[in-house]
């Protein structure tokens, strides 16, 4: 019994090592120069509508929450004569900047976009769409990936920057409505000890994540094999890989930046 | 012309295809045949290089396909069509995109030209009206049109058909027969069909190999399958009833002559 246990241990590991392997291949494939210029930037304006400007709308709602309770729970918590009340549009602002717009938010698009990509590129896998493109000479790897990564990448600032803004906007509204504190102390402490250099850093770590997030979620749908299941398992699986690689990297990048 | 080699597939040290040595000529409809499972899809994909042979070789014209450079490899696939057995088209474009795209992708014609050529793979199968509607929005016979349409978009020196009848009714399934049948004579290209209709068979085979659990069992034309004396191959033709019935008769017109 236990010898049998030992050796699935051992396949699994195999068969992530391999899994490995299969992506970097999948990468020299994705990483090269588009057969047509005119076709990948249409599928890279496709790109930047359905991941980049669709996914506005859920990091607005998202940030402009968020943003709210973690000024709210900031306030209720630095409750001390010790900490000046300007205390919490600092940590706010800091939280915000440097872990939610970036990680966290990142942490959702993993599920919205990497699930989208992944049972996208799957399906085409399972319906022979893939097979069609190879069989035509067509790099398939390349003209589907690559402008998913690269639009996605492109729009990321964008989103981050959204995502701080509609963060710092939902503490402002909670100090408007709650006045703790007020929204003069509020924005002083949003305005003092501020780094640009956070926001550089934020958004540097976005677009390394954005490119995690395609390419993984890419990887997981081209290599699907079998029916609707099996999409539907892959995309599960890209969600799960996503998160992990984005938490990891998170705590190595910012050591390597900010420690 | 494809010739095949001492063609084996083995899958997980399981073989598949053992052995394979044919001609598939040009000019002419070649019809891979074989009961479900017995390696004749295997057999399109090594063709086609979707997978690779474990040994052998296939050549077209000539030249050895098998490790071929991916450069080399992708000049020779613009010469090769393929119908897949689902259709394969691309849910997002419509039908006119679909045929169009080949074109945008390897033709050095101006756009109005390369417009001018899908409209006319369209009316050859007799889709034209249905150029702007997506594939979601056509019948499966017509998407099976469709991709005929697609493959033969860049002039191909082959066509491959994957079970091209399979989900369609008999008189749909005529069509397609005649359809692959009229282009393979008008623009002489080398086709090969896999198939278990033996409708289609009797319609346009005319050169038919039967594969029976990975191995070629037999070779010769559409008149020559009625009659021949290999178990295997009529233990398949004659599964259905109404083969069964065709060849009763014929042996009771034999008596009677």
């Amino acid at each position: 019994m236990k010898y049998n246990t030992d050796r699935k241990g051992h396949k699994k590991l195999l068969r992530s090592f391999e899994r490995v392997g299969e992506y970097a291949l999948l990468l020299k494939r994705v990483l090269a120069v588009p057969d047509r210029m005119k076709e990948f930037m249409k599928e890279f304006m496709k790109g930047i509508y359905f991941l980049g400007v669709n996914s506005i709308w859920i990091v607005v709602i998202i940030s402009l929450f968020i943003g709210a309770a973690i000024v709210l729970q900031i306030a209720l918590n630095i409750d001390s004569p010790m900490l000046p009340r300007f205390t919490v549009g600092v940590v706010s602002r800091e939280i915000i900047l440097l872990e939610f717009s970036s990680t966290i938010m990142c942490l959702i698009l993993a599920g919205k976009v990497g699930s989208n990509v992944a049972s996208e590129i799957g399906t085409m896998r399972i319906t022979e769409q893939i097979d069609a493109l190879d069989i035509m000479g067509v790099n398939s790897a390349n003209y589907l990936i690559l402008p998913k990564i690269v639009s996605f990448v492109a729009f990321m600032p964008v989103l981050v920057v959204f995502s701080m803004f509609m963060g710092l906007f939902g503490g402002y509204i909670i100090c408007l409505f709650l006045e703790t504190p007020s929204v003069e102390t509020y924005v002083y402490g949003m305005q003092v000890f501020f780094r640009e250099s956070f926001i550089w850093y934020s958004i540097g770590k976005s677009m390394l994540f954005g490119f995690i997030i395609a390419s993984v979620a890419a990887y997981f749908g081209y290599t699907a094999k079998g029916g609707a299941l099996e999409v539907g398992q892959a995309s599960t699986n890209s969600v799960v890989m996503n998160s992990v690689l984005i938490l990891v990297c998170d705590l190595v990048f910012t050591h390597l930046v900010m420690g | 012309m494809i010739s095949v080699k001492n063609l084996c597939k083995e899958f997980d040290g399981e073989v598949v295809l053992d052995n394979i040595n044919t001609v598939f000529e040009q000019g002419v409809v070649n019809m891979i045949i074989g009961k479900s499972g017995s390696g004749k899809t295997v057999l399109l994909k090594c063709l086609v290089g979707l997978t690779a042979p474990t040994s052998g070789e296939i050549r077209y014209n000539g030249r050895n396909f098998v490790g071929l450079r991916s450069k080399e490899l992708s000049r020779l696939r613009r010469d090769i069509g393929m119908l897949f057995q689902g259709s394969a088209l691309f849910d997002s474009k419509t039908v006119l995109e679909n045929v169009l795209f080949p074109l945008d992708m390897f033709s050095r014609n101006n756009r109005r030209e390369r417009r001018k050529r899908a409209e006319f793979c369209l009316e050859r199968v007799n889709l034209l009206e249905a150029a702007n509607l997506f594939p979601s929005e056509i019948s499966g016979g017509m998407k099976k049109r469709v991709a005929i349409a697609r493959a033969i978009s860049l002039n191909p020196k082959y066509l491959f058909c994957d079970e091209p009848n399979s989900g369609l009714d008999p008189k749909t399934s005529q069509l397609i027969d005649e359809l692959i049948y009229d282009l393979t004579k008008d623009f002489s290209m080398t086709t090969v069909v896999v198939s278990h209709d033996m409708n289609s068979v009797i319609n346009i085979g005319d050169k038919v190999i039967f594969i029976n659990e990975g191995v070629k069992e037999w070779e010769g034309n559409k008149s020559e399958v009625m009659e021949t004396t290999n178990e295997k191959l009529n233990d398949f033709v004659f599964a259905s009833d109404l083969f069964k019935k065709i060849r009763a008769e014929e042996e009771r017109e034999k008596v009677i002559r």
